[in-house]
């Protein structure tokens, strides 16, 4: 009896604790797995060691993939957000010819298998004499990732009172002084996201990367590879480091954001 | 850069202004003169094309046709970062991101401005509001951020200071407050106030000169006093306080007054206060001005008998009566509760008195109801 009455008042924090153990269990796995004294095979627990975590670089070329990684995910996300945030202005603030068209296509390549975007890719690479490698990668990401920044941005700019822009204008700021005393710092937010999804899109690509990266070599593919004979515990290392830092991104603009309002 | 401080000033001048959006005119030839430092209001239902007006005048929308003047300058065409008019907003649009004081400060430091603290300090003292200087604005109450908006505004010392609906997000008892404070600081800083607003009794209490409008256009101007008694159409009568709208014929002249026949009763009405086109009329009475006795009691001025109190509710400071009479025509008394009689009842045969000069008459073939159902709307 007790026990159904306690089942009833807590059904939901148990609900809620078995949705995160799911969610967390492969994080928990990998962040443990880090840890281990496992040498270049790391299938098994063979005993706790820092040694990984002093040494990422400690496995062949996963640093060198890694820092491809980082190389082709900056480049790609400056590029893909500020493209993006032209287009997300012009979708959001101005009336043009086609523009519930252009809106719909930018949808197109969210909703494209990657496979297909990554073979189309390679196939037109090549037919432009183009080899793969890294600019082709950076390429297929600035393309992809553009329509994330889009609609990310352009949802804050429909969140954005005009009546602010106008007020500016009236107190004697001239269209460039509005954009940028009024707009930018209203929408900055959105850009900021769009550029975080931006780079971990990109980061974290490997399909449409495979196709077109020739013999260079990216974090994911690196991982791939090496899984067929035991994925490194550096590799589980980067890992948990990127998802740290992504966690302490998230925390830390929820605190600035939540400073601000105050 | 606009010098909002001194060339531009003087009048503000709409002449023949239209403003069309597709096939719907939202102001339709618009003339009107807005005279230096008046408290100028305009009145009107939602729709009647007082907002797009004001915008025009701002520069956010720009007219079809016509042109705007201040003083000897046309504006019509210049973007309004250029013109020496500020504007408070409806919802107020404080910026999000900035402090009270930055917000103050937007306007001087745009115009090159370097040193603002003073003129930011003092204006904040004027609305009373300087210890919240750093204060991000949605940390502020409603009202506040009102007052905030109003010295953004001000503190450029526009040649005009447009605000529209200004009081509408507030509470009725705040409303009042702010009312009388806007009206002092106008009087306070002399710089002329174009008001917003759908609110008739707030067009009242602050404004020196009110111009209704209705669809697009001017339906009469004047003092609040001036529109209150000798209001020139169905409209004015209806969406200014209530009337009593009764259909007559003018049967001939007795002096100063028209002889109307209403439904076989004379009453008079003063040429002064005709707006008859020909003989037939809508003989126009506030409710207030209207006495109400028992059937049979002697009364002078104008009167009308047979009526029969359809409905009576006690409000306190007075009574309000429907009174229907003969021809099926329900009409309003309200009578102050000062003489210790107690209020007449429901079914009561009355007879209705009131002295001639408050009577008015409009066009007879005038809607009788015109502006009284927008009004109910807006309420």
């Amino acid at each position: 009896m007790r026990i159904t009455w306690w089942f009833r008042k807590n059904l939901i924090r148990v609900y809620m604790v078995l949705g995160f153990t799911y969610l967390f269990i492969p994080v928990a796995y990998t962040f443990a797995f880090s840890f281990n004294n496992g040498g270049k095979s790391n299938l098994v627990w063979k005993g706790f060691t820092l040694g990984n975590w002093q040494n990422p670089c400690g496995a062949p070329d996963v640093c060198l993939a890694l820092g491809n990684s980082i190389r082709v995910g900056l480049i790609s996300t400056v590029a893909a957000t500020f493209l993006g945030t032209l287009i997300a202005f012009a979708l959001g603030r101005h009336q043009f010819k086609g523009r519930s068209t252009t809106n719909t296509l930018i949808f197109l390549p969210m909703a494209t298998p990657e496979v297909v975007l990554g073979a189309s890719l390679l196939a037109m690479f090549l037919n432009l004499g183009i080899n793969p490698g890294f600019w082709p990668v950076v390429i297929a990401h600035v393309m992809f990732c553009i329509s994330f920044v889009v609609v990310t941005v352009k949802a804050r700019i429909a969140s954005l009172d005009p009546r602010l822009e106008q007020a500016a204008m009236d107190l004697y700021a001239n269209e460039f002084q509005t954009f940028r005393k009024v707009t930018l710092p209203l929408v900055a937010p959105g850009i900021a996201g769009a550029a975080l999804l931006a780079f971990s899109l990109s980061f974290d690509d490997f399909i449409i990367t495979n196709f077109n990266s020739g013999t260079l070599t990216t974090f994911p593919k690196f991982v791939y590879v090496a899984s067929a004979r035991g994925i490194p515990p550096q590799a589980n290392v980067i890992g948990s480091a990127m998802f740290f830092l992504a966690l302490f991104i998230v925390i830390a603009g929820q605190l600035v954001s939540r400073r601000k309002a105050r | 850069m606009a010098d909002a401080s001194s060339s531009t000033r003087g009048d503000l001048r709409i002449v023949n202004v239209t403003k069309s959006f597709g096939d719907f005119t939202a102001v339709d030839d618009l003339t009107l003169t807005i005279p230096e430092g008046s408290f100028f209001a305009l009145l009107g239902p939602s729709g009647c094309g007082k907002t797009t007006t004001l915008r025009m005048v701002a520069g956010l929308e720009e007219p079809t046709q016509g042109s705007i003047h201040i003083g000897t300058t046309d504006i019509t065409h210049s973007r309004p970062y250029q013109r020496p008019v500020n504007t408070v907003f409806q919802n107020y649009a404080l910026f999000p991101h900035l402090s009270i004081y930055e917000n103050i400060a937007f306007g001087l430091r745009r115009r090159g401005i370097k040193d603002v603290k003073e003129a930011v300090d003092k204006i904040l003292n004027l609305v009373e509001l300087p210890h919240l200087a750093q204060r991000k604005p949605l940390q502020l109450s409603g009202g506040q951020q009102q007052r905030i908006a109003l010295a953004r505004a001000i503190v450029n010392r526009p040649a005009l200071l447009l605000l529209d609906e200004p009081l509408g997000a507030l509470d009725l008892k705040l409303r009042r407050q702010m009312q009388i404070e806007l009206k002092w600081i106008q009087t306070e800083v002399g710089i002329t106030f174009v008001h917003v607003t759908h609110d008739q009794e707030e067009a009242m209490t602050m404004a020196d000169t009110i111009a209704v409008m209705n669809e697009g256009k001017v339906e009469q101007m004047g003092t609040p006093a001036d529109l209150y008694d000798n209001p020139k159409t169905a409209f004015v009568a209806n969406f200014l306080g209530q009337s009593n709208l009764i259909e007559g014929r003018i049967e001939g002249n007795d002096g100063d007054n028209h002889v109307v026949d209403v439904f076989g009763q004379k009453i008079k009405i003063n040429k002064n206060r005709s707006h008859a086109k020909d003989s037939s009329v809508l003989a126009g009475i506030r409710p207030e001005k209207i006495r109400i006795q028992p059937a049979g009691t002697a009364m002078s001025g104008n009167v009308l008998t047979g009526g029969v109190i359809s409905d009576a509710s006690y409000i306190g400071v007075s009574t309000q009566y429907q009174i229907e009479m003969p021809w099926k025509q329900e009409l309003m008394v309200f009578e102050q509760n000062d003489d210790g009689v107690p209020p007449l009842e429901k079914g009561d045969p009355v007879t209705l008195s009131w002295e001639p000069v408050f009577t008015f008459a409009l066009d007879g073939r005038e809607d009788a109801f015109a502006g009284s159902e927008v009004h109910a709307d807006e309420e």
